[in-house]
């Protein structure tokens, strides 16, 4: 039964992602007149309006063109930039890292520190350090990544102190991580704009656990309080938290492109917000489909983990 | 099991408990519900403190381009100048008034996320209540194609309709409005299942109502709190995302000023002319703080309407 609704789960997450690339590709169609000239410009050349309607497969039918589209997605062959003529793959490559890179830092600094602060306040309840947490979670959960991200730059780059670049400078071909000065402020951005998210959750779940019958019989049994905080507590109060963690995750995918774009840091973000500028339509296809496989991948992973760790639901219909 | 709306509105508001005190009585609450979880919300200091930033920000907004000394286009110094007596914040990267483009930059911001709002709110509701009420393949399929926008990161879904059709104001209302009604309608659809079997809805039923009027006439007016939440929310969000829009320089095009627009063109002097960014970064937080202080407050009062309800 188990094995059936984690296949079935997998399936529908396939189903959304090829329901996601016909949105996508729409958006070539939407393109108004002639879709090659609309990329190009009044001003290009018949030639080149020739070689990229050739490239988009614009002289065939709109069928063809959609499976020409998804072989290449399919088969990581995204096609050529129309704005600098490279493969997106190679145009891509390097920014996938350092974005990777830029998420993967943000998230071991936040999902710890997230727990951290769910279960302190979540033993504080209602005391004065959890009012004054929760007010702060309240404020940094209503800001815009971006003004996070202008604000840390006016604090700790420009304004107040020197003590990190304001841009994420990098020589070509030169990755975030040998030069790891240039992530801090970036990865802080996100920090701040997930932790008061999975926090908010994280205190909730924890004061459920805290008041359940096995607390306070690992109390009763006259356990230390850390460890039936950090043993018996925590590991059940997390599996809520696994959905919502998810969610920032798959948030993030979309949050690098302001954040990344605050500190011209040399991500899948930034590169977005170049292709957006110069209508570098394939450019915007193939990352748009990146951040929704992401998201999809996500929601799946966390789906599936949440049935792992829940009895209930792994050993349902035994 | 996927993430269901409980987990969505979570997210998105981790409340930590309701407003205390009476339920409200039967006469209170006839036509009247919205409104009584509005003054009830007002209860508490944080919502006051939402409200007064808001209408703060707006009166700026609104009043700011009567009391400008400048006009938002007229040269008054050179570019990225200091603080002088003519500029009191100094001029921006291409010699204007600073402080008169922030007075006169916060009404594009307000009306674009109000109106992507609304309309993320009517279709979002329409879809999520439809979905409610129909169950069945209707159901399922609105619930399908919701997961397919729900892949898109908005701020992405934004960035592709750019592309291929282009910066235009209408656009990005559309889109903001857009990427929000998936989410609204996880939310009332989940309101409206528990509405929908309830008796009334079958009285109605009874009668011969037409669907559309058990719609519009029974299921909505019962699903008003977590309405008035989502609102609060997605007007939140909007204006991070319209602002965000401007600042990536997808929205509002120049010599318009807009305070999104303001940070993209004076991001780059961010060092020499520091308050060309920070006002129009301080003025979108604030709004947007208040809008959240808000909305915490509204939801805690609806969630004591709900507890009302229960005893």
């Amino acid at each position: 039964m188990s094995g059936k609704m984690i296949l079935r789960r997998i399936a529908l997450g396939i189903l959304t992602l090829w329901l996601v690339s016909l949105v996508v590709f729409a958006a070539v169609i939407a393109l108004p007149g002639d879709a090659a000239t609309a990329i190009l410009g009044k001003e290009a050349t018949p030639a080149r309006v020739a070689a990229l309607r050739e490239q988009l497969h614009l002289n065939e039918s709109v069928v063809t063109q959609y499976t020409q589209w998804l072989k290449g997605i399919l088969t990581f062959d995204f096609g050529n930039s129309a704005a600098t003529q490279q493969p997106v793959t190679q145009l891509l490559n390097d920014r996938v890292a350092n974005s990777a890179f830029l998420v993967f830092v943000a998230s071991i600094v936040a999902i710890p520190l997230s727990i951290l602060i769910g279960v302190w306040t979540a033993m504080k309840r209602d005391r004065p350090a959890d009012h004054i947490t929760s007010t702060i979670t309240l404020v940094l959960a209503a800001l815009p990544e971006f003004v996070i991200g202008i604000c840390l730059v006016l604090i700790f780059a420009t304004g107040l102190f020197h003590i990190f670049p304001a841009v994420s400078l990098l020589a070509p071909g030169e990755k975030a991580w040998q030069d790891p000065q240039v992530v801090v402020l970036p990865a802080a951005t996100l920090v701040i704009a997930v932790v008061p998210y999975i926090s908010r959750i994280m205190r909730g779940s924890m004061i459920e656990v805290l008041e359940s019958e096995y607390v306070t019989m690992a109390r009763l049994k006259g356990l230390p309080e850390r460890q039936v905080i950090w043993r018996h507590a925590v590991p059940n109060a997390i599996v809520p938290a696994i959905q919502v963690t998810a969610l920032e995750l798959a948030w993030m995918a979309g949050g690098i492109v302001l954040v990344e774009f605050v500190f011209q840091y040399p991500g899948i973000g930034a590169a977005l917000v170049d292709a957006v500028a110069n209508r570098d339509i394939v450019v915007v296809q193939t990352v748009t489909m990146l951040a929704a496989a992401i998201y999809v991948f996500l929601n799946l992973a966390a789906d599936l983990a949440t049935i792992m760790v829940t009895p209930r639901l792994r050993t349902a219909g035994r | 099991m996927s993430t269901d709306q409980t987990v969505d509105t979570a997210v998105d508001l981790g409340l930590e408990g309701a407003i205390e005190g009476s339920a409200p009585t039967h006469e209170e609450l006839r036509g009247h519900q919205w409104l009584w979880i509005l003054r009830r919300s007002l209860a508490l200091t944080r919502t006051r403190i939402g409200v007064g930033i808001v209408i703060f920000m707006v009166a700026i907004a609104v009043l700011g381009p009567l009391v400008a000394p400048h006009s938002p286009t007229e040269f008054v110094g050179a570019p990225n100048s200091g603080p002088s007596s003519n500029a009191l914040f100094g001029a921006d990267a291409l010699g204007r008034d600073v402080f008169s483009r922030w007075l006169h930059g916060g009404l594009t911001v307000l009306w674009l996320s109000a109106a992507a709002t609304a309309f993320g709110i009517i279709l979002g509701t329409g879809v999520g209540l439809v979905a409610a009420y129909s169950r069945g393949w209707l159901d399922d399929l609105l619930m399908r194609g919701n997961d397919v926008f729900l892949s898109f990161p908005a701020i992405i879904f934004v960035l592709l309709a750019v592309t291929a059709i282009g910066p235009k104001l209408w656009l990005i209302v559309l889109t903001v409005g857009f990427t929000h009604a998936p989410r609204v309608a996880r939310v009332m659809r989940g309101a409206g299942q528990e509405i929908v079997e309830r008796d009334f809805i079958k009285a109605a039923e009874v009668v011969g109502e037409k669907r559309w009027r058990i719609v519009t006439g029974e299921l909505l007016p019962n699903v008003t709190s977590p309405l008035l939440v989502e609102i609060g929310l997605r007007m939140t969000y909007s204006i991070g995302l319209v602002a965000g829009v401007s600042f990536l320089g997808f929205g509002l095009q120049p010599p318009t000023a807009d305070w999104g627009l303001m940070i993209y063109e004076n991001r780059l002097s961010i060092s020499v002319q520091p308050w060309a960014v920070f006002l129009p970064v301080l003025a979108i937080g604030l709004l947007t703080v208040g809008t959240n202080l808000v909305t915490d407050g509204v939801a805690r009062a609806a969630i004591g309407l709900d507890r009302g309800g229960e005893s």
